[in-house]
């Protein structure tokens, strides 16, 4: 006897061995009632992609290529110190005499973009599996699947909502880079040191607030680590954002492969990786206390320090002159022993 | 029913599946082990804690010590039972009223300190104001005053990261404090540190316990810590609290073997005080009696030296029996003259630690006094030896050593005074 019957408008066979379904047909159902249904959606989604897009990359390539290598030296040196800025404008002076000036410029602002849009998605996604177990349940395979699958799979899905362009580009990017977002941030909001979290609570803390003031504070870290993770997987989708018809640096690396051309691939290849590095050193050296930046800041924290310990220093020999019967009594106790 | 600050009635946690269930089987008198998985980590708890009082809960890691403090402020929720602060029950209240309780009434030390890193000290300490919604002026002045307190002044505008242990603790203990609420529980709160420091916390948090005169709920699994600060210790085992008595009770009078043997290794010598190991005084001389009813009554006890005491039991000081006889020898009326009056008394407070030297220097039992200076005990060498071995009983029966005149002497001068009229 056949056991066979029509679902979702496919046939499913499942006796006499082997069984078949029609998931294909399945997918394919699924993706055009998606499209119909948000097509408004990823029209305007679309839309927005592409102007944020094209601002940044107006912003960046409106100064020409020695202010901008310039101004990331400077940058640099702040962030990092003297060794970081002489890498930098070594690394971008190379690609632009690779020729690869405008590409790395798109390509960089796609991965703003990208990462914009990662971060957004990662950061509340990541604190809300990182508070409920069943969105956390929920929240890490789906990340397991966005970061596996292969990009190629839901690229044509994507093309198929976005048409060609930078918007799929974008979208496949994002989905690809947004997993370690989110993961770092679970793990970092996880990770915070649970007594401290019982401190808030037990002096009366709403959670809203121990998240603003414990919880994302001490989970930053982590969270950086995230952002900086989604920067570079960002960057690894470049070429294939190029293949989708994205501008940047994935344009020439395909055309590399295309016509086994070794040369260009290299010039492209290499741009991709400077970047790379570039990106990730700056993201590295956030809140590291590292470069002229930190120097600055800490003199000015002594300077401020000292001004208040100054003031209070004052408000306290106020205090002793007159209120002799001050509502808490005060030990005899001695600084010395500290 | 004012005077106490914290009641805790009929206390369960259960954690696992049908911890109701658990509860009910407990309660039914099942023990700890079969709850069908179901973990039992305090059981049947019930305490009252008195204004101004420290009330320390001991036990071992696991006895359930942790999480009875935790549900006395509701951080871990009752499983079953009652928690009331002052006049307002914790238990079975909303989550806003329940905060609003923890921002007024009750506050928490924790183990490792649970400082914000990424805030000042000053910050910190006024961390529970901020959140009463007290104006940034007025918590900074205040927070500034408890800083002070607690003996960081200087020290305000730095991070906990760059404060050592104990000065971390002491912002968090300073936290505490300038909350302002009447309950104060202390997890652990000094177990993070070096010895040395803790003994300087615990009597900076006594002297400040003098001072401000707070309600210390203290969790520890340091005995000598919880016979040192506390007035009274609750001794958990297994979920259960075995029982609940004055320092001196449950090292004299532990209420089971459990605490039996967890006690051996207390240092007794600060716990037990002069007046829970002296031994009725021996005969006693009245200012006003002669030397020879004097010496009389050394012979009958058998002792060499005599406390002198006025009618009102006070010590005058003491007689050594070859002074005496002298006296008679002369045929003295009055042991006046014999009298010594370096008695070297001790109050009867005094912890046995204390009692060394001053029992050392004393020519007999060393003599108690109450806080009128009136002689109530003494405390022979013998004695101390005996409550050091942790044996308050063999202390009663073990009998001085003395060494007395030879009965032949004293017999001789008592027979030859006789002789020549005397008396």
């Amino acid at each position: 006897m056949d056991i066979t019957f029509n679902l979702f408008g496919g046939t499913v066979h499942l006796w006499p061995w082997p069984p078949s379904i029609p998931f294909d047909v399945w997918i394919e159902n699924f993706f055009d009632w998606f499209k119909e249904t948000f097509a408004a959606f990823f029209d305007a989604l679309s839309v927005v992609f592409e102007t944020v897009f094209n601002a940044i990359d107006w912003v960046l390539s409106y100064p020409p290529d020695w202010a901008f290598i310039l101004i990331a030296a400077i940058a640099a040196l702040f962030a990092r110190g003297r060794k970081f800025a002489i890498g930098t404008a070594i690394a971008l002076v190379f690609i632009v005499s690779v020729g690869q000036w405008e590409n790395a410029i798109a390509t960089l602002a796609l991965v703003l973009v990208a990462t914009l849009a990662a971060t957004l998605i990662a950061i509340p996604l990541g604190i809300w599996a990182a508070r409920n177990d069943r969105v956390s349940a929920f929240v890490k395979p789906l990340m397991d699947l966005l970061q596996t699958l292969p990009a190629f799979v839901y690229l044509v899905p994507a093309l198929a909502l976005f048409g060609i362009g930078v918007a799929p580009g974008i979208l496949a990017t994002v989905i690809f880079a947004v997993a370690p977002g989110v993961r770092l941030t679970e793990l970092g909001i996880r990770g915070v040191d649970k007594e401290v979290i019982e401190a808030g609570q037990a002096f009366g803390a709403t959670p809203g607030r121990i998240l603003r003031q414990i919880q994302i504070p001490l989970a930053m870290p982590s969270i950086m680590a995230g952002i900086n993770q989604v920067i570079m997987l960002s960057l690894s989708m470049v070429v294939i954002a190029g293949m989708v018809g994205a501008p940047g640096l994935g344009d020439p690396v395909t055309e590399a492969v295309l016509t086994l051309d070794e040369g260009l691939g290299f010039e492209a290849g290499l741009s991709v990786v400077f970047l790379a590095i570039i990106l990730d050193r700056f993201t590295a050296s956030v809140g590291k206390g590292m470069g002229l930046y930190a120097q600055l800041a800490k003199a000015r924290k002594q300077r401020r320090e000292t001004a208040e310990q100054a003031r209070i220093d004052a408000e306290i020999v106020e205090m002793e002159a007159h209120s002799a019967e001050s509502t808490i009594a005060t030990p005899a106790g001695d600084n010395s022993k500290v | 029913m004012n005077d106490i600050a914290l009641k805790a009635e009929g206390l369960y946690k259960v954690f696992g599946r049908n911890a109701h269930d658990a509860v009910k089987k407990l309660q039914k008198g099942a023990s700890r082990d079969d709850l069908n998985g179901a973990t039992a980590a305090v059981i049947d708890a019930s305490f009252e804690v008195k204004k101004g009082e420290i009330f320390v809960v001991m036990g071992l890691s696991g006895s359930g010590k942790s999480t009875l403090i935790r549900m006395l402020n509701g951080l871990h929720p009752q499983t079953a039972g009652t928690v009331t602060i002052g006049e307002d029950s914790i238990t079975g209240v909303s989550a806003a009223e329940l905060r609003e309780i923890r921002r007024h009434k009750i506050s928490m030390v924790f183990q490792h300190f649970a400082l914000l890193p990424h805030r000042t000290v000053i910050d910190n300490v006024a961390y529970g104001l901020e959140i009463q919604g007290m104006p940034k002026e007025q918590r900074i002045e205040r927070a500034l005053k408890v800083t002070r307190i607690v003996g960081l002044s200087g020290w305000e505008e730095k991070y906990p990261s760059e404060l050592s242990g104990g000065m971390q603790q002491r912002v968090g203990l300073a936290r505490a404090l300038s909350a302002d609420t009447e309950v104060l529980l202390m997890d652990e709160a000094f177990s993070a540190l070096d010895p040395l420091i803790r003994r300087e916390m615990q009597d900076q948090l006594l002297e400040l316990q003098s001072e401000l005169g707070k309600t210390i709920i203290f969790i520890t699994h340091d005995l000598n810590e919880a016979m040192y600060i506390g007035d009274r210790i609750a001794v958990m085992r297994d979920g259960r609290i075995v029982q609940i008595d004055s320092p001196e009770e449950v090292l004299t009078n532990p209420a089971n073997e459990y605490v039996e043997q967890f006690v051996q290794d207390v240092d007794r010598t600060k716990v037990l005080t002069a007046d829970s190991v002296m031994r009725k005084p021996f005969a006693t001389v009245h200012e006003n009696s002669g030397p020879r009813a004097c010496l009389q009554a050394m012979r009958e006890n058998g002792i060499s030296a005599l406390y002198v005491i006025k009618r009102d039991r006070t010590i005058v000081g003491w007689v050594r029996d070859r002074d005496i006889l002298d006296l008679v020898r002369k045929g003295e009326k009055s042991i006046s003259g014999a009298i010594q009056h370096d008695h070297g008394a001790v109050s009867k407070d005094t912890p046995l630690s204390d009692l060394f030297i001053p029992s050392l220097e004393a020519a007999l039992a060393l003599a108690v006094t109450d806080e009128k200076e009136r002689l109530v005990g003494v405390v022979p060498r013998v004695t101390l030896l005996a409550a050091l071995g942790g044996e308050p009983d063999a202390a009663h029966s073990a009998e001085p050593v003395v060494e007395p005149l030879p009965e032949a002497v004293v017999d001789k001068i008592l027979d030859s005074s006789a002789e020549k009229g005397g008396l």
